[in-house]
């Protein structure tokens, strides 16, 4: 791969060709916050949370490669606004309850409201009516907690490649399905990695809730990112 | 000059909130050098005397008689805060929200395991239900939010100082937290 020189808020960089704008900042120190993404996953920019200016215009920087020369704005003002924005937005959109979700602590959207400080969504809480659908016998799937990131969809499949997850429906309505025959087939194993995948409390195994206690949980004493930063 | 006055209520809430506040352990001495109370379950006042400054919320409005509350909250204080999950976004109460409100009093009161008289209360006394249940900033306009099942003592104790004091708060990660 071709090393190249990019400059992302003033620092210049080195990245390799065919990086994404995401995984060349990381390479070099720099948080840009996604909530979509996931590290192996083909990139979806679902979620726009990692948006950034190159040329003046605003992009998914998990779904951008690099070039030669970029010059990347991502800490700015602006952009840090536009991603509370967004955080707010998922909150208003779904039925976030943190304090009765088994995934509070470990939440990726949670700790980004943690990371902005999200005192209250500016937006009017919709409070929409979603499934829950708890028949297959390892994990259980709350539509309430969805924030349709696709990271099930793209990374949990059968054995012979078949997704268990997947998106039906268009707009307002879409919501994630799952095919219960080939979720049933899950082994535990299996059923972790798709609770882990999920950034919020929408996928969670059976009888498996509330192990670790309050004060050790992923983002109890850490921020989000800070890994990185 | 007169110590700030401050009123406190809980509306479909738990009063864990209030009990977090009291989680400030022997800063409630210094509380009490800082602000005096009005109405308020921490002192048993019933009615408002008089202008409050600071007016904390905690839970959200599921009946009339949280909206008639709240809003007497805002006629009498200068500055109104919701505290905690409930007041800022209905809370566990909004779990409701999904599901019409006949069908809940008919689980609650006809269908459900353990009820036996079989009768939907319906009293000239009794407030009336909400359709749903409503964040405190959604019924009258809230200055401040502080998040949290319950807050954390610290986050009320240094939010409450800062406000008292003029200085800025300070947000401690660890302080900061929506569970």
């Amino acid at each position: 791969m071709k090393e190249i020189t990019i400059k992302i808020d003033g620092k210049e960089c080195k990245a390799k060709s065919g990086q994404t704008i995401v995984e060349a900042a990381k390479a070099n120190g720099i948080y840009i916050p996604t909530l979509c993404h996931y590290d192996g996953l083909k990139p979806a920019g679902t979620c726009r949370i990692c948006t950034v200016k190159v040329g003046g215009r605003n992009m998914a920087a998990c779904t951008t490669p690099v070039g030669e020369g970029m010059v990347i704005e991502s800490n700015t003002p602006e952009l840090e606004e536009i991603r509370k924005a967004i955080v707010e937005m998922l909150f208003v959109e779904g039925n976030h309850m943190c304090p009765t979700c088994e995934k509070s602590g470990n939440c990726e959207l949670q700790a980004m409201g943690y990371r902005y400080r999200m005192m209250v969504p500016r937006f009017p809480y919709l409070f929409p009516v979603r499934p829950i659908n708890a028949k297959t016998p390892k994990i259980y799937i709350d539509g309430n907690r969805c924030i349709q990131c696709l990271r099930c969809a793209r990374g949990v499949l059968a054995p012979d490649g078949k997704k268990i997850f997947g998106l039906v429906k268009r707009g307002g309505k879409a919501m994630i399905s799952v095919d219960e025959e080939l979720a049933a087939a899950l082994t535990d194993e299996q059923a972790q990695k798709a609770m882990d995948m999920c950034p919020v409390g929408a996928i969670l195994r059976k009888e498996a809730g509330f192990k670790v206690p309050i004060g050790s949980r992923k983002f109890d004493s850490a921020q989000i990112g800070s890994d990185i930063e | 000059m007169s110590k700030p006055v401050v009123a406190t209520a809980s509306l479909a809430g738990c009063f864990g909130c209030h009990m977090s506040f009291l989680d400030i352990d022997d800063r409630i001495l210094q509380l009490i050098e800082l602000v005096e109370f009005n109405k308020s379950p921490v002192d048993d006042i019933k009615k408002f005397t008089k202008m409050c400054d600071i007016g904390i919320i905690e839970g959200g409005c599921c009946n009339s008689e949280n909206v008639e509350n709240l809003r007497e909250f805002r006629k009498h204080c200068k500055i109104l805060i919701s505290l905690g999950e409930c007041a800022i976004m209905g809370g566990l109460p909004a779990m409701r929200n999904g599901i019409p409100v006949r069908e809940c009093l008919e689980e609650a009161y006809l269908n459900g395991p353990t009820v036996d008289d079989n009768i939907i209360p319906n009293d000239d006394e009794l407030p009336m239900i909400l359709d749903k249940v409503y964040p405190c900033h959604e019924i009258v306009k809230i200055d401040y939010f502080l998040p949290g099942c319950p807050p954390r003592a610290d986050l009320i104790w240094e939010a409450l100082v800062a406000l008292v004091t003029g200085k800025e708060l300070t947000l401690p990660y660890e302080a900061f937290k929506f569970d």
